[in-house]
């Protein structure tokens, strides 16, 4: 029998305008835990997407080999009738139905059309067992959070008998914990003979449960190691990855703090909906100059904190002050927030941070477009102009300015989000998990802008959930909990091990 | 017959459009002149556009068939002049009702909205003798308020589009129904007939060719002539790639031969009717909002991802109350159009109007999940069913047949409109 469970050889695979993968191959052992890395836009998502047959023979060349046999896979179905199953970058789970109608949506347990409800929910009951969930099948999707709603992703996979589980940033979206969780399960199901493929661009993760590792450049396979035999630790991976050496994770920066440009005192909102509080007199400030990193579990309010103060995005009965450059503020609608110089970057590309059928150029000007307005008319070639310059000044991978942004691969999909937040020329940047899903190479582009724009005197707020971004990035850290603000550190006072002490004190006093 | 054979048809049928699509598009310009730079550019233009080129060349083709098929009837003066009296209420509807489909909602409520400004006009000028600038002008505040009323449940209490419209179509109906007490009323004055009977007066006073019209078909070409070539100017002053000279004096030539075929069509008859002067109006400013103003961008960035356009700053609801109001103000020019044609206004006036506005859109290249249309091509697709319409009519086939044939038309557009984007895919 041969010793790999696939073989991918000689993948091309072009878009118009792009070659997303050129003669790419891969060599994945039975039972091993395979890495794909790479940086934004290598190719990772393309090359498993024609695995899965999302695309399907003939719209590439090449060929896949799955236990030894050539496989021409004209769909999702097909390639999971042979064991393969794929969770995507995006997870795709239906927010109203219950964990179990998800597990077998499209693969129900039914006798002639009915629906067999007490085998599916046994059926569910064992996989969610087999995923460490400890949640009632009939819970709603939309009432977990992501952590678990990825381990119920994959037991949907395993509800197909697959033997190959093919991850695309699993953890991106997940708190240390959560990944944590998941990367022992991946771990487990290896033990009982499932392979997997996974794409993350947390290196250290990868170093810790991954056999081999294939790296992608400019779609083209770079190297595949064995992480043992070859001894592969992160410096090495990065360097494969990027071309050259990354001697810091962090760039250097002078800090010079002036005075403070926001202040914002006794905040509190209450969720939208439901009687319930959100924050809890939050009181924090950001100096021109300054980075000020707001770290926290996920859930903790941050991003409903920071949509609160954009124009009141996000909750209800909110009370509380507002100054800007000490003069009381209070805005009434997201627009008069840009107007005064906030700019809020969120953590939800996709549903909140583009329009993803629009180009690149509509998508940079649109909360902007006074700037490229002459009367009432949008002055095009102007336009083109400053968009042009904004997708050379962040390098965004791209065919044209009139790509559609929901062609582009993640990473860059998160520097046009930047660089529309760029063009309104803010004098408070308030970063939601910005290098979410972004590959070492372009998070140090970004953490250079962000430099940039608090050299130039800017006030920039970093909330994230990675302690070491956290650390790595700001001047000042706010920890936050459960709605609270459980602690203030300064940049020399600041390690990984004080911070989560601040996270879990405010649940130690609140269960007490 | 069996499963294998009807998929062979299928992939057949669909090979054929898009082959049909390729004419026009990338592959054959590609094979002619290989791959640089500047067929790059042509082709993403074309590429870009394929749907509209598609249909423009579709109305063509049913042009011609339908003048084979009359005996040169459908394409005499006459006719073009009737093709235009017949369809611009319909016409001036769609433009609205793109707007509304471009942030992924749809309006039913427009066809009773007609009826009910029709019933009000002819209230105030038939039964109570009011001059019938007053009546229009209460007529169209009408418009505004039936507009505001759908946008202020809409947009506000966020009740979904289809269920508020739905309402407002049987709300509006009903009023219709109790001004006009279940009775037709009629006829107007000549004053307000002639919106839609009568033409511009020709100030050149031409004898058997209307000089105005003329004259009016030569002073857009040279304003086109003028806009294509400081748009040219403009790009390569900021070092921009430009089509190469002679694609766009094809194209300018297309368009102007085709303006002055038009206006000099109609100058053999009676010059334009009063109701086209209100339509291209009404089509210029709108085409104009959409491509070029913010609020334009705005209503598409909405229609794209709305949460998205509010975090932008986009002020969602304020747009999307005042694309209602707007849709009300066109309903109601539309209803004042109709009521001028048939010289009456009649309780079942404007009936079904919203679906021929809503399927003109789609037949024009409009996506129903929003973010995708254009004023253009909703006008365009309109064209399409009047054309088919007025074609079939003249060949005595009636209302039924003509029904089934808009239906396939509908269907066959939108067939289309996929099968180009799979293949760009
Ligand atoms: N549908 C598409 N149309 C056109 N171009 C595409 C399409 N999908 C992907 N691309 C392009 O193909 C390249 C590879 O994209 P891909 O999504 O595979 O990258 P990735 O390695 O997964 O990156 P990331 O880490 O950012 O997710 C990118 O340049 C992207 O712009
Ligand atoms: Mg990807």
């Amino acid at each position: 029998m041969n010793e790999y469970i696939l073989e991918m050889r000689n993948i091309t695979k072009e878009f118009p305008g792009v070659k997303a993968l050129d003669n790419v191959n891969i060599k994945v052992k039975k039972g091993e835990i395979h890495a794909l890395v790479g940086e934004n836009g290598a190719g990772k998502s393309t090359l498993m997407n024609v695995l899965s047959g999302v695309y399907p023979y003939g719209n590439y060349s090449g060929d896949i080999y799955y236990n030894g046999e050539i496989c021409k896979f004209n769909g999702i179905k097909s390639s999971e009738k042979k064991g393969i199953g794929i969770i995507h970058q995006e997870l795709a789970l239906i927010m109203y139905l219950s964990i179990a109608e998800n597990i077998f949506l499209g693969n129900e347990r039914s006798t002639r059309g009915i629906i067999d409800w007490d085998k599916t929910r046994s059926k569910t009951v064992e996989l969610l067992k087999r995923v460490g969930l400890n949640e009632n099948p009939g819970t709603l999707i939309k009432d977990i959070g992501v952590g678990k709603q990825q381990l119920v992703e994959i037991a949907k996979s395993l509800s197909k008998n697959i033997d190959l589980l093919i991850l695309d940033e699993p953890t991106s979206a997940l708190n240390e914990e959560d990944s944590q969780n998941l990367l022992n399960l991946i771990v487990e199901l290896k033990s009982h003979g499932v392979t997997s493929i996974i794409i993350s661009h947390k290196l250290n993760e990868i170093e810790q449960i991954s056999d081999s590792i294939t790296i992608l450049r400019d779609g083209k396979t770079i190297e595949s190691l064995d992480m043992v035999k070859d001894k592969v630790d992160e410096d090495r991976i990065i360097k494969s990855m990027v071309g050259r050496e990354l001697t810091d994770l962090f760039p250097k920066r002078n800090a010079k703090i002036g005075e403070t440009i926001l202040e914002v005192k006794n905040w509190n909102i209450d969720h939208p909906m439901y009687e319930r509080k959100i924050l809890n007199d939050i009181n924090i400030n950001v100096k021109s100059g300054e980075v000020v990193g707001i770290a926290g579990l996920m859930g903790a309010g941050r991003t409903e904190f920071a949509m609160s103060i954009f124009g009141k995005s996000y909750g209800k009965n909110i009370e509380g002050e507002m100054f800007l450059h000490g003069k009381k503020v209070d805005f009434k609608n997201i627009s008069q927030a840009i107007k005064h110089g906030l700019a809020y970057v969120t953590e939800d590309r996709k549903n909140l941070g583009l329009i993803l059928i629009n180009d690149i150029k509509r998508n940079v000007t649109l909360s902007n477009l006074d700037r490229v307005r002459q009367g009432i008319i949008i002055d095009e070639n102007k336009e083109i102009v400053e968009v042009e310059e904004q997708v050379k000044s962040l390098t965004i991978k791209c065919s044209s300015i009139l790509q559609k942004t929901k062609n582009l691969s993640g990473g860059n999909q998160q520097k046009v989000v930047l660089s529309k937040w760029m063009f309104t020329n803010p004098e408070v940047l308030i970063l939601d998990e910005p290098t979410r899903g972004i590959d070492v190479g372009a998070k140090y582009e970004i953490y250079t802008i962000i430099n940039q724009l608090a050299e130039a005197g800017k006030a920039v707020i970093v909330i994230s959930s990675e302690l070491s971004e956290v650390i790595g990035m700001s001047d000042r850290i706010y920890v936050m909990s459960e709605g609270n603000i459980t602690g203030e550190l300064d940049k020399s006072e600041a390690t990984q091990e004080e911070i989560m002490k601040l996270i879990v004190s405010e649940k130690v006093g609140v269960s007490s | 017959m069996d499963k294998l054979e009807y998929k062979n048809i299928i992939k057949k049928l669909k090979s054929i459009v898009t082959k049909v699509g390729d004419m026009f598009g990338e592959t054959m310009i590609g094979k002619f002149l290989g791959k640089n730079k500047q067929v790059l550019l042509i082709r993403s233009m074309i590429s870009n556009n394929i749907r509209q080129y598609g249909m423009i060349f579709a109305l063509i083709v049913i042009m011609i068939f339908f003048n084979y098929q009359t005996g040169g009837v459908s394409l005499y003066p006459l006719n073009i002049s009737n093709i235009l009296l017949q369809n611009a209420h319909i016409l001036i509807l769609a433009v609205g009702m793109l707007i509304v489909i471009l942030t992924g909602n749809i309006d039913l409520s427009v066809g009773s909205v007609a009826a009910f400004v029709g019933a009000i006009a002819g209230i105030m000028m038939i039964r109570n003798d009011y001059h019938w600038s007053i009546s229009v002008a209460a007529a169209l505040s009408i418009g505004l308020m039936a507009g505001a009323w759908n946008g202020f449940w809409i947009a506000y209490i966020k009740i979904p589009a289809f269920i508020v419209t739905l309402g407002g179509m049987l709300i509006f109906r009903g009023l219709t129904l109790v001004v006009l007490k279940g009775a037709s009323l009629g006829p107007f004055p000549d004053e307000f007939n002639s919106i839609s009977s009568g033409f511009i007066p020709d100030i050149f006073g031409g004898d058997g060719l209307h000089i105005l019209t003329i004259v009016i078909g030569i002073l857009f070409s040279l304003g086109y002539i003028y806009y294509a070539y400081t748009g040219r100017r403009k790009k390569q002053k900021y070092g921009f790639d430009v089509a190469p000279v002679w694609m766009t004096v094809f194209s300018s030539t297309f368009i102007i031969v085709a303006l002055n075929l038009f206006t000099f069509t109609l100058a053999r008859y009676r010059g334009f009717p009063n109701v086209s002067i209100i339509l291209f109006i009404v089509i210029i400013i709108y085409a104009f909002i959409t491509t070029k103003t913010v609020i334009g961008r705005h209503v598409y960035a909405m229609g794209g991802n709305y949460e998205a356009a509010k975090l932008s700053g986009v002020k969602t609801k304020k747009v999307m109350f005042l694309i209602y109001v707007n849709m009300g103000l066109l309903a109601a020019i539309s209803g004042l159009v109709y009521a001028a044609r048939l010289n009456a206004a009649v309780p079942k006036a404007g009936n079904l109007f919203e679906l021929d506005a809503i399927a003109a859109a789609y037949i024009g290249g409009a996506s129903a999940s929003g973010g995708v249309g254009t004023v253009i091509g909703a006008i365009i697709g309109g064209l399409v069913m009047g054309v088919i319409n007025n074609g079939m009519s003249l060949m005595s086939l009636g209302i039924d047949w003509q029904q089934v044939v808009k239906g396939l038309v509908l269907l066959l557009a939108v067939w289309f409109d996929i099968a180009t984007k799979n293949k760009a895919k």
